[in-house]
């Protein structure tokens, strides 16, 4: 009789889709509000997105254990930035520290996939997207969990982002409109909370711009 | 940190002293809770059974503990893990009182604390194995939350753990609506514990309604629910299949 090992999982995939879109002179943030857990849904109504700094949002899906905890440690070296430097934290440093902070736990990640979105110093769109352990790179539009696979490819025909091979480097931000980009990301979740499980419930989108912060919200299917 | 590398590599050959620390598994164990909120505050329903595996070892545990002046918890899961929790909500509370500043912990953060013992037990791959339940009312305002033995939190108008999310989430996902009264509460919970009773394994017909308002914490004397066996299928288990039991 072997001794019994240890059966659990640190781990589990609480799912969720997150995408952000880059304007001109706004950003979109958008993720679903379904909690979910095997083949069961813990929640219908959960956010997965959080605001770092005035111009900086991040959304993330993956095990919401370790993206809160994430959320919160950015939240408090976020505060700590503040005291010490008299401004709130720029989307671009922001993105920076999200990636160390994700690699610092290289050997025991967060399991969190996450889109950081948002106004950079001169007021133009910015998103940055991750993998677990913090790897980045600024694109113009991104999509992370579990039905970013049916997301991205959707987004690439929309968006029409030019090569990023080409040199000198193409602006990836999108020239469509912010109206046009808050439908984009409607179509693209109503989609994929067809085929994708564990997107659903509702579509929370944060709009952020040179007025501020704006939030929406649409119904999405609940099966 | 060495203990971690060696865990990643081959989580088969975790050292031998270190294992006798941590909890492997689970040895005495309570099943559902369920929870709900209602017009005039929270409603959560567990049974009184501990098993030690199969075996129905204790019948008389008292899952439901209140917490403080505002909160209400309930576990399932290890029993001797929800009493260590137990332990820090004491000295947590007791250093709350001890301000004497006239402010107390509300539902919300009693759920903040769980969320973070449990997260960083499992970040020390060393779990306290329960689901918690916590519910409460502060200043009118009604919260219920629940954390997961790793950490994984949420709070909602009705929340379950174990069995309880496979069997009684959906009753309530149906049936609940806002402002429940006490006595429609009280039938919805029984209805999903009866539920639970017929079908989960390690449940047991004893169990304590526990209710929480602005006022207080009520938790009743444990009773037992009405059953019905009388299908006519049990009556001749055998008549489609001669000489089986």
């Amino acid at each position: 009789m072997t001794k019994q090992q240890a059966n659990w999982s640190p781990y589990d995939n609480n799912g969720g889709s997150c995408v952000a879109i880059a304007g001109a002179d706004y950003c979109v943030i958008a993720a679903d509000t379904r909690m979910s857990t095997g083949y069961n849904i813990l929640t219908r109504d959960y956010s997965k997105i959080c605001k770092l700094a005035d111009k900086c949002v991040m959304a993330s899906s993956g095990f919401q254990a370790d993206v809160r905890a994430l959320q919160k440690h950015l939240a408090a070296r976020h505060l700590i930035y503040q005291h010490q430097h008299n401004k709130q934290m720029s989307c671009p440093a922001m993105a920076q520290l999200l990636s160390n902070t994700l690699y610092y736990k290289r050997f025991f990640p967060y399991y969190s996939f996450n889109v950081l979105g948002g106004l950079d110093n001169e007021g133009k769109g910015c998103v940055f997207t991750y993998d677990a352990v913090g790897s980045y790179e600024k694109v113009g539009y991104s999509s992370q969990g579990s039905g970013s696979t049916l997301i991205m490819p959707f987004l690439d025909n929309q968006l029409k982002s030019p090569s990023p091979l080409l040199l000198p480097a193409l602006d990836a931000v999108t020239p469509l409109s912010e109206p046009e980009a808050v439908d984009l990301v409607k179509t693209v979740f109503a989609s994929a909370t067809e085929r994708d499980i564990y997107t659903g419930d509702k579509l929370e989108i944060v709009i952020l711009n040179a007025s501020g912060i704006r939030r929406e919200y649409m119904d999405l299917r609940k099966d | 940190m060495q203990l971690m590398d060696s865990s990643h590599s081959n989580p088969m050959s975790l050292c031998s002293q270190a294992d006798s620390q941590r909890t492997l598994y689970p040895y005495v164990t309570g099943t559902s809770v369920i929870g709900v909120k209602y017009k005039d505050g929270i409603l959560m329903a567990a049974d009184m059974g501990g098993s030690y595996g199969s075996t129905l070892r204790y019948k008389s545990v008292e899952r439901m503990k209140p917490i403080g002046k505002h909160s209400l918890l309930g576990a399932s899961g290890e029993i001797s893990d929800f009493q260590e929790i137990l332990h820090y909500l004491d000295e947590l509370i007791l250093y709350d009182n001890m301000w004497d500043d006239g402010n107390s912990l509300g539902p919300k953060e009693v759920h903040s604390y769980l969320t973070r013992v449990m997260y960083n037990r499992r970040n020390k791959f060393n779990p306290l194995w329960n689901s918690l339940v916590l519910g409460g009312v502060k200043n009118g305002q009604k919260y219920l939350g629940t954390v997961s033995m790793i950490g994984v939190h949420f709070e909602d108008n009705h929340v379950a753990t174990g069995f309880g999310n496979h069997l009684a989430r959906p009753i309530l996902r149906d049936e609940w609506h806002e402002d429940l009264s006490f006595e429609d509460g009280v039938k919805l919970l029984e209805k999903c514990m009866r539920v639970l009773l017929y079908r989960d394994r390690s449940a047991v017909n004893k169990l304590q309604i526990a209710k929480i308002t602005e006022e207080g914490v009520t938790i009743s004397q444990p009773y037992s629910l009405k059953t019905f066996w009388g299908f006519s299928a049990f009556q001749n288990p055998t008549v489609g299949a001669e000489g089986s039991w």
